[in-house]
């Protein structure tokens, strides 16, 4: 038996999958989610092998969903119109389905995925690059970071991220309310935030250009950024140039 | 456009110059004609014709500034006849500590009169002039104003027809009914009359008429139909307006992409039920439209200015009614308020 779980805002978008996949026994619906929280909820618990996900959903969108995710099921994703999504679909995902879709498009998606071997491996790849695709080209993505603390799942505007922090295969983001790790690269969030606002200012930092309130000289040739917070962040000599031109000075 | 404006001022300070010169050069010809020394003649010329040039200057900078209504023509004149005094008076108090002699003082005294009524007309002359001159620099950046509106009315519609056949919202409403007809047939038809109905209501309103709150309405309803179906139990609308209320007249198409903008907002931004109100008030002579959508402040700061749709009615606004203050919006207490006042 084929596990299959249905996220999608729209009650009846999930009816269609439904009711399309009467034609496929050996797939059964576990449940269907009204967002991308109980979306992933759902998928941590019960360990779907296969999803279809919409893209533009209430609170965090379907990709920012999947980065939440730790043991990735295939996805098929399912969306009307969104032109950021499937420039990124067209490059790495399984399938995607664009709304409305006919019954034999549906039938050739799951084909597709039943044709598939269940290799992990070639599917967690895909993952990567689908989401360092999507990040990059959607505007959501810029504007906020999702991470997972614990079971709970935070939303974090990115005005109120006060620098980055590498930590070995995370990076933590430090904002007011504390800290949160993110399963992710410092060049990830290179590519992602805005230039002009968050700048690579050592190996393992980057920091909001808007936070800084004093620059110090430290050591030889490397410099010390002060923070509003008080926090102290090492700036190295080719992070010095790119702060100073960030700046303007 | 500056750049041009300022050669053509500065083409018309030249020409002022030179008429106030050939004045100046006649007077004191006639002056001379009197019997005059050429030097007392020209002294006197200069004086009164900077007295009287400053007085235009004067006139014409205020009207520059100030353009009359209808019912102050007669302030105007006082104006003329004011500064018409002065300059005459200038001349007959600083001319004898220049040109001395009982025959000249004569000659200023018998030739008051007469040098009161040069100045009032030449002054009146100017204030025509510069009335007629900036009424009409007025009316032709009136006429820029409404061209400007109407190519961003046409814009504008271009952009509706394009935002209200936007992608996402055809596309799903068709996936809708796509769903429908397998399980509720009667249902997908009616749908599809719906979406029908307000894709023809969208194509045909003219972006300059004017309709009541009601038809507004009407046309918002198959709208929020439509939405609901798409949404289910998830989406809720309040719409209160009373009668006097509905009567008033608004642009066509101006409340649509408010309460769309408040659904996107509401619906993306909570997992709850959202519930959209919708009300219309008269007062005095506005008629207030308030829509208002929850949202979630942590992790949605209210944009400046907010969303695309909002700034497309505020710009619509300012080109209807010249005024940029009818649009406001407010964030409190997980409430998103949007407001606009339509002039009656």
């Amino acid at each position: 038996m084929i596990k299959a779980i249905l996220i999608d805002d729209e009650p009846l978008a999930r009816m269609v999958v439904r009711e399309y996949l009467l034609d496929f026994p050996q797939i059964e619906v576990l449940q269907e989610c009204g967002d991308g929280f109980e979306g992933l909820k759902a998928i941590q618990q019960l360990q779907p092998d296969l999803i279809f996900l919409d893209v533009q959903m209430p609170k965090i969108n379907g990709f920012e969903m999947l980065e939440l995710v730790d043991e990735q099921p295939a996805v098929i994703f399912t969306t009307a119109f969104d032109e950021y999504a499937i420039k990124a679909f067209e490059a790495h995902a399984t399938d995607y389905l664009l709304k409305p879709f006919s019954k034999e498009r549906f039938n050739k998606a799951v084909d597709k995925f039943l044709a598939q071997a269940p290799v992990s491996a070639t599917i967690k790849k895909d993952k990567e690059e689908l989401l360092e695709t999507a990040a990059t080209q959607s505007p959501a993505q810029h504007e906020r970071i999702v991470v997972k603390t614990g079971t709970k799942v935070k939303i974090i505007p990115v005005a109120d991220v006060q620098y980055l922090q590498a930590d070995d295969d995370y990076v933590s983001i430090i904002t007011p309310e504390g800290s949160f790790l993110k399963n992710k690269t410092m060049s990830f969030f290179e590519q992602t935030l805005d230039p002009r606002h968050f700048v690579r200012v050592h190996r393992s930092y980057m920091v909001s250009v808007q936070e800084i309130t004093r620059i110090d000289p430290y050591e030889k040739d490397s410099h010390l950024a002060i923070l509003k917070s008080g926090a102290k962040i090492p700036v190295s000599k080719t992070g010095y140039v790119k702060l100073k031109q960030v700046l303007g000075i | 456009m500056a750049v041009a404006q300022s050669l053509v001022f500065q083409k018309l300070r030249l020409a002022f110059i030179a008429c106030g010169l050939a004045w100046a050069g006649l007077q004191a010809y006639i002056i001379h004609s009197f019997g005059f020394e050429w030097f007392t003649a020209l002294t006197d010329s200069l004086v009164s014709s900077v007295l009287l040039a400053a007085a235009c200057w004067l006139i014409n900078n205020n009207l520059r500034y100030y353009q009359p209504g209808k019912g102050s023509y007669a302030n105007i004149l006082i104006w003329i006849v004011a500064l018409g005094a002065a300059a005459t008076a200038g001349c007959r108090y600083i001319l004898p500590f220049i040109n001395g002699g009982p025959i000249y003082a004569n000659f200023m005294s018998q030739s008051l009169v007469i040098r009161f009524f040069t100045d009032f007309l030449a002054i009146g002359w100017m204030a025509m002039i510069s009335m007629i001159w900036y009424s009409q620099l007025d009316q032709k950046e009136n006429e820029k104003r409404k061209a400007e509106a109407e190519q961003l009315a046409r814009e504008a519609e271009l952009y509706n027809l394009r935002q209200q056949l936007q992608p996402h919202f055809l596309f799903n409403s068709l996936n809708s009914i796509n769903a429908l007809i397998g399980f509720k047939p009667d249902q997908a038809r009616k749908m599809i009359h719906q979406l029908s109905d307000f894709l023809r209501g969208t194509l045909k309103k003219d972006d300059q008429l004017q309709v009541t709150l009601n038809e507004e309405l009407q046309h918002l309803n198959l709208y929020l139909e439509i939405e609901k179906v798409r949404f289910g139990h998830r989406l809720k609308t309040e719409i209160s307006c009373d009668e006097q209320c509905g009567e008033s007249v608004m642009p066509a198409m101006l409340l649509q992409p408010l309460v769309e903008n408040a659904i996107k907002f509401g619906l993306y931004d909570t997992t709850e039920e959202v519930v959209v109100s919708i009300r219309g008030e008269l007062e005095g002579n506005y008629l207030e439209l308030i829509v208002q959508n929850p949202y979630d402040p942590k992790t949605s700061r209210p944009r400046q200015g907010t969303g695309f749709g909002l700034s497309g009615v505020q710009r619509r606004l300012y080109l209807l009614y010249a005024r940029n203050d009818l649009m406001e919006t407010h964030a409190n207490d997980n409430i998103f308020t949007t407001i606009i006042k339509i002039p009656q």
